[in-house]
């Protein structure tokens, strides 16, 4: 086994799965038109993919973060139909897709702490469900392209008006061929006790995932979602360029939490953008150590007076990796607020780049706004970098900054040795101890693989 | 038959060539307290880093035996488990890592007698013997810690992991009358004819609550005069240099 592979036991689950639609790789209006049809998408949306596609054209890759050139569009597969109906019960999930994603622990987490679980396997969700009591309250937690269908008011006032295609290149991509990913909407004062959950699985080689996931959350509402990715690794290249858009109205607030671990052959363009109105509150929770390259930048519009955002972060890029990320606060009003924490390591040549921007405009007065990226290297092959670039157009906001790119020290190891522990054991506590602020905000199973997939890497980095 | 002995121990810096311990001779016997004292620089924390093992010093010459046993080249953790104990005198900081979920790791590696629950209530009554509250077993390794703080995790630690030798360096700087008090009683529970105390300090007042039998003074590498507790205050009146000379 190389160490690679060692990484990913739990999570290198290949499945022999039948696809009912396969479209043929690359990217022209005949395959939208064929995506469209088999979903059975009103006009609207059969014209916005269109729109994007011809917007995607136009556009050339991102001139920084991860080099992109051996990502060839024409052989990824963007469509992939499995050839099963959404099933409302786990049981009728079919036992090859079920399989793996218990082994990913799914329905037991939805058993003990979930009050709602999506699963997608490829392009089109499998699995969904939600506790009846929240039904009943209004809650809708449903895969994208059932709300496209049963809820076509809702989703057209919302669907890509907070992340115009025009954003980038792989947001317009996303606009023309998305497939599968959440819909939730929270009817005002709703507050759901426990987090809703969309877990993506990627089955197939060479296969696009490009799940879209809308939350709504009205006037004084509360929910939070969390999201889960994993694949398989083959030896052909994924590309996962999903989108992620919140709406936070007045007061209400938003807890989003990733653990992203697609395997070493994925190229994670992402997009994830909140809007938070008057007093609501958007909160980020994010832990990425999978894909080979990621460019991901959360972004929080804080466009109502009183709107905070936080963002907290881990990052592990190991061998063969490498990851570019931050977070975006962008401060429109007054006396609104964020807080960044991103932290990073970098280990076996990996390279961690932190690129984030935080911009208080003209009449955002009275802002409060902290950031604070911190790297750790443990060793000399590996890379971390901070670039956060922030801008501030008044004289009337708190800003404070600290950027931090060290290493463990000779000192904190022996410390721990003296009680006991051996090198290893002292570095890995040294590196929990770097991430446990940001892991102790995970639900605590999540906390618990953390720490695992953390042992895990530091094996291979160190051994 | 000694529990420590330092036989013409000479040991410089692993990163420069400059020579720290010149000739140190020490035999401690279970049971024994001894009292190191000494100038700033001397070479007092040098000494108490080489027998935990410290990969900054480098003996040059001379050995180690702990328990008849030569430790010279074994890692720091191995002398631990063994036995042996530091009480740092700047004990560093080591973020996100909490005293209770880091101690109870390091006792599951050097004893193993306790359950998980009767480990956790051995840390609160510590804790609450010193003066703290419970939450304090929560908080970081020496993140932000006072240094009065800083000494009484460290003397929790050593509660926690009931060592054979402990070697505290400075456990008294920084700490107000009650704290010094607490922390002695805690030290002196701990002792019992099996187990050695190797005190360095400046002051006196520990040494009034903790008594040695030994008293060493260490002036620049060397172990210039050895002698009962009246040392003390001879050095206390007169000084080293008088005393490293006499
Ligand atoms: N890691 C190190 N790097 C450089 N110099 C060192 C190091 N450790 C010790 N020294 C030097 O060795 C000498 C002895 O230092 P040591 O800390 O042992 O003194 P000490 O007797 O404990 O002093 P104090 O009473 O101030 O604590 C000093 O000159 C010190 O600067
Ligand atoms: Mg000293």
């Amino acid at each position: 086994m190389t160490d690679l592979e060692k990484n990913e036991d739990r999570f290198d689950i290949k499945v022999n799965v039948k696809y009912r639609k396969r479209t043929a790789p690359g990217l022209g209006p005949a395959i939208i038109r064929e995506i469209s049809e088999s979903k059975e998408e009103p006009e609207w949306m059969l014209e916005h993919r269109l729109k994007c596609l011809e917007i995607f054209q136009t556009w050339h890759d991102p001139r920084f973060g991860v080099d992109v050139s051996d990502l060839d569009l024409g052989n990824i597969v963007a469509y992939l139909r499995p050839d099963v109906d959404k099933a409302r019960s786990w049981e009728d999930v079919p036992e090859e897709i079920r399989e793996a994603f218990e082994k990913l622990g799914i329905p037991e987490a939805e058993r003990k702490v979930l009050a709602g679980v999506g699963a997608q396997y490829d392009s089109e969700a499998v699995y969904q469900s939600i506790k009846r009591e929240l039904e009943s309250l209004g809650v809708i937690f449903l895969d994208m392209e059932s709300a496209v269908r049963q809820y076509p008011e809702l989703v057209k006032e919302y669907f890509m008006q907070i992340v115009k295609p025009t954003l980038h290149k792989y947001a317009a991509l996303h606009g023309a061929v998305w497939s599968g990913g959440s819909f939730v909407y929270v009817p005002r004062g709703v507050k759901v006790p426990l987090p809703l959950q969309g877990y993506f699985m990627m089955g197939s080689p060479g296969s696009g995932q490009f799940e879209h996931t809308l939350i709504i959350a009205e006037e004084g509402s509360e929910v939070s979602y969390i999201e889960g990715c994993s694949a398989p690794r083959y030896n052909v290249l994924n590309l996962h360029a999903g989108m992620v858009e919140i709406l936070v109205k007045p007061g209400a607030k938003v807890k989003y939490v990733t653990i992203q671990n697609w395997s070493k052959n994925t190229y994670n363009l992402n997009t994830k953008v909140a809007v938070v109105e008057e007093d609501g509150t958007m909160e980020w929770v994010s832990g990425s150590f999978g894909s080979m390259k990621t460019m991901l930048y959360p972004a929080s519009i804080l466009k109502g007076a009183g709107a905070s955002a936080s963002f907290l972060s881990i990052t592990y890029a190991g061998k063969g990796q490498h990851l570019d990320t931050g977070a975006k606060m962008i401060h429109t009003a007054p006396n609104t607020s964020s807080v960044v924490d991103a932290r990073s390591i970098s280990a076996g040549g990996g390279w961690a780049f932190y690129r984030g921007l935080l911009h208080i405009a003209r009449e955002a007065r009275g802002s409060k706004a902290s950031v604070r990226c911190s790297s750790l290297m443990l060793d000399n092959e590996s890379r971390a970098d901070t670039l956060p670039i922030i801008e501030v157009l008044n004289d009337k906001a708190d800003v404070g900054h600290e950027a931090r790119i060290g290493r463990i020290s000779e000192e904190q190891i022996y410390y721990l040795m003296a009680r006991g522990l051996s090198e290893a054991q002292a570095r890995e506590l040294i590196v929990r101890g770097f991430f446990e602020p940001i892991a102790k905000e995970l639900p605590i199973e999540y906390a618990v693989e953390l720490n695992r997939l953390i042992a895990l890497e530091l094996e291979s980095s160190i051994g | 038959m000694y529990l420590l002995e330092l036989e013409n121990l000479y040991v410089r810096l692993a990163k420069e060539d400059r020579l720290i311990l010149k000739g140190v001779d020490l035999k401690i016997k279970p049971g024994e307290v001894h009292a190191i004292m000494g100038p700033n620089g001397s070479g007092k924390s040098t000494l108490a880093h080489v027998i935990m093992g410290n990969p900054n010093y480098v003996v040059v010459k001379g050995e180690i035996r702990y328990s008849g046993e030569v430790i010279t080249d074994l890692p720091p953790n191995e002398r631990a488990k063994k036995g042996i104990f530091l009480s740092f005198q700047q004990p560093p900081e080591i973020p996100g890592v909490r005293i209770r979920s880091f101690l109870s790791t390091a006792y599951s590696l050097t004893r193993k007698n306790l359950s998980l629950r009767e480990l956790e209530g051995r840390m609160k009554t510590f804790a609450q013997e010193l003066g703290l509250s419970p939450d304090f077993l929560s908080r970081y390794l020496n993140l932000g810690m006072s240094g009065g703080e800083r000494k009484k995790s460290e003397v929790i630690q050593m509660g926690v992991l009931d060592p054979k030798l402990v070697i505290l360096d400075e456990i008294d700087s920084g700490l107000d009358v009650d704290a010094l008090r607490q922390v002695s009683k805690k030290i002196l529970e701990l002792k019992n004819p099996e187990k050695s105390i190797l005190l360095i300090t400046h002051y006196s007042r520990i040494t009034s609550y903790i008594v040695p039998d030994v008293v060493h003074v260490l002036v620049d590498g060397k172990i210039v005069t050895s002698g009962g507790p009246d040392l003390i205050s001879w050095i206390e009146e007169k000084g080293y240099v008088e005393v490293g000379t006499a």
